[in-house]
């Protein structure tokens, strides 16, 4: 693959992954470029989910084996608040309801984390708003959401475009979409797709992680890897997805040597 | 005489030359005494005691606080004070300290005074309700407080009386007697005439490092159609005893509001006792405590739904950290003729460390068969899931941990309408929680 390259933004050696006391990642290989968008698809229960978690930095999720390199250095033993300093966000499936907490108030505590861990000043109130007014035009979120309790309440759709918007306020360089399109009618389907559009950057890498080819209409990879029972058994190009979509998961079952297959 | 009363009797005879006892209700005073000797102080053998020792208050060696000549104060009590009050009324060890206190114009025959004025005047109205709302049967420390009876505050507002501004009541233990052990047994009584209307505030400050025991009884009468909201805000120091009584009678259709906030003391006990005695009242109770260290913050409160067509909403919630203890118990009774009675209690806490207990006992007594009562209590850790959503999003893990408590807090804070109460209590709560849960070096 090309992208093996020693200037990857991600690599991931040989990860291996458990929940619960059960192996859910076997030996996960994967170069994500800067500028780069990969997807990463996959029958439920693959492991997809928990190759996003354990990039986010999951308690609950243990390294067994493997290593990821961030910019050439270790992940895996940075807090998950360190990852989000050094610009690694993750979108979540299932975004968490905070009862008390304001989103205005939280994304702006996360804004400044971010800010003071590099040193810069920290937005105040009014900074603060202009920016997360500017996003929510961008993206066409209601700007009501701002001084809603955290997800409390919000509809399916309304919890994955505050995931899109607190990606657009934070501008991570890594963002990792845990499965943002699942459950979206298509509106909001196009609200996330455009997030993403609006935000690929020759220095900002995407991975997404999705069951349906149907994103991928909106947003369209440089990658497509295919994960079964752990492993990435197949990588291509942006018509593995079509291909998925037109004939399912079942040929793939067998797994191929996803090192021979080049794309990208 | 019974273990741990000898000093309190011995104290009884030091001050009985600056007690008012002449005052017209120094038979009520040795009533009491009485009771309270043949009851003594209350043992963990006691139900109603089961989780908390009153040892080191029977033992304590608590000296009477004497008046002070000047109050002089060994703390800074402005940030205490609260700015548009109708009137606010200090007390020092317990004594009314009218050079501190400030009084607006109130209205005509409302009377809002100190409790030994109001003794040594004998009114009349002071005779009907003093000790009757409260009883001090089977409650000893009642009874001791009545026995020490000598100053406090009257409130008497007279039908359709509206307050626009709060009163408040600041309560001082400023480290007085020459630095040995004292005590303090303030009086409360508050009676709102039909149709009126106000908002009480008791604050409870102490000094850190100071030991003394807070004995307080507040003895409330919410007539016909009345409106109380009652904020009670418990600051005492580190080393402080406060034990607490407030005992309500409701009358119909009134509206009382208990808004009870316990953020300091060594050991606590706040007992509150609402009797709904009229149709369609309705009674909130809402409670928050926090305490770290070793500290004990014990809830014991009591709903008496005797008439119908009442409701009561009760919610409490507890944060605890390192060793400290927390004891709720919740007693609803619904009597025979308290048909559609509505009734919901929750109760909350959270455990910031592994060592930190929580006794948790809903009680529900229901004699009759139309109504509708609900209890709920849970105990628990900060939500993990939460945390680590907070932690992704690049906030440290003691701010998100600060951040899920404080939220947690919030929920009681939010009913509080009085919103300069609710911004200095979120104050020294935001500052508990960033003592106790510091943001890493």
């Amino acid at each position: 693959m090309k992208t093996r390259g020693m200037n990857a933004m991600l690599r991931i050696i040989n990860l291996h992954a458990a929940a619960a006391g059960r192996n859910i990642l076997r030996g996960i290989d994967l170069s994500i470029d800067a500028g780069a968008v990969h997807a990463i698809m996959g029958p439920n229960g693959s492991g997809k989910s928990t190759l996003a978690h354990v990039l986010a930095g999951h308690p609950e999720y243990q390294v067994t084996a493997g290593e990821v390199l961030y910019d050439g250095a270790d992940l895996l033993a940075m807090a998950p608040e360190s990852r989000a300093r050094a610009g690694v966000f993750m979108a979540f499936q299932y975004p968490v309801e905070i009862p008390g907490v304001s989103n205005a108030y939280f994304l702006k505590a996360a804004v400044n984390a971010v800010r003071a861990s590099k040193g810069q000043e920290e937005l105040d109130a009014i900074e603060f708003m202009t920016l997360a007014r500017e996003r929510m035009t961008q993206l066409g979120v209601d700007e009501a959401l701002l001084n809603r309790p955290v997800n409390e309440g919000f509809s399916g759709g309304e919890k994955k475009r505050n995931e899109i918007f607190q990606m657009a306020v934070l501008e991570p360089r890594l963002a990792i979409l845990d499965e943002t399109d699942s459950g979206l009618d298509i509106d909001a389907l196009k609200i996330v797709a455009n997030g993403v559009n609006a935000m690929r950057r020759a220095d900002r890498a995407f991975l997404l992680v999705t069951h349906y080819q149907r994103l991928l209409n909106y947003v369209v990879p440089d990658m497509v890897h295919v994960l079964a029972d752990g492993r990435i058994v197949r990588s291509g190009g942006k018509e593995l997805a079509l291909e998925l979509e037109a004939r399912g998961y079942g040929w793939l079952e067998a797994p191929a040597v996803a090192e021979t297959s080049t794309g990208g | 005489m019974a273990h741990g009363l000898d000093s309190y009797a011995a104290e009884r005879e030091r001050t009985a030359r600056f007690l008012h006892t002449a005052d017209g209700f120094a038979r009520l005073r040795d009533e009491a005494w009485r009771q309270f000797v043949s009851m003594g102080f209350p043992t963990t053998q006691q139900e109603e005691w089961r989780f908390t020792s009153v040892a080191s208050i029977a033992d304590g060696g608590f000296m009477l606080a004497e008046p002070p000549e000047s109050p002089a104060l060994s703390i800074d009590i402005d940030p205490f004070r609260m700015t548009d009050v109708a009137a606010e009324l200090v007390f020092v060890e317990g004594h009314y300290a009218a050079s501190l206190s400030r009084s607006t114009v109130l209205p005509r025959d409302a009377h809002v005074d100190s409790l030994a004025s109001a003794l040594a005047a004998n009114r009349e109205r002071l005779r009907l309700h003093l000790a009757h709302a409260d009883s001090f049967e089977g409650r000893p420390f009642v009874a001791l407080n009545t026995a020490f009876l000598d100053d406090g505050a009257w409130i008497d507002l007279p039908a359709g009386s509206v307050l626009e501004q709060p009163l408040h009541l600041l309560f001082v233990a400023s480290g007085g007697a020459g630095g040995r052990p004292f005590m303090t047994h303030p009086r409360v009584v508050v009676i709102l005439g039909e149709n009126s209307q106000a908002s009480i505030v008791e604050t409870f400050v102490g000094c850190d490092g100071a030991r003394y025991f807070t004995n307080v009884v507040t003895e409330i009468v919410v007539g016909e159609n009345a409106g109380l909201e009652h904020y009670k805000l418990q600051y005492e120091g580190n080393e402080g005893h406060h034990v607490g009584a407030i005992q309500v009678r409701a009358g119909r259709h009134a509206r009382y509001a208990s808004h009870s906030i316990s953020l300091g003391g060594a050991l606590v006990r706040n007992d509150l006792v609402a009797v709904l005695d009229g149709e369609g009242v309705e009674c909130t109770l809402n409670g928050l405590y926090a305490a770290d260290a070793e500290r004990l913050v014990d809830n014991h409160t009591t709903i008496d739904h005797v008439r119908p067509h009442c409701g009561s909403r009760e919610m409490y919630r507890g944060i605890l950290a390192d060793r400290a203890r927390g004891v709720f118990n919740g007693k609803i009774i619904v009597r025979p003729d308290a048909q559609k009675t509505d009734a919901k209690q929750t109760n909350r806490a959270l455990l910031l460390s592994e060592d930190a207990r929580i006794n948790t006992k809903p009680q529900l007594e229901i004699f009759a068969n139309d109504v509708k009562c609900t209890h709920g209590a849970a105990v628990g850790q900060l939500d993990d899931e939460a945390l680590f959503y907070l932690r992704s999003r690049g906030l440290g893990e003691r701010t998100a941990r600060r951040l899920l408590t404080h939220a947690f807090a919030a929920d009681v804070l939010n009913r509080m309408p009085l919103e300069s109460v609710r911004a200095k209590v979120d104050g020294r709560l935001q500052r508990q929680l960033a003592r106790v849960l510091p943001d890493a070096a």
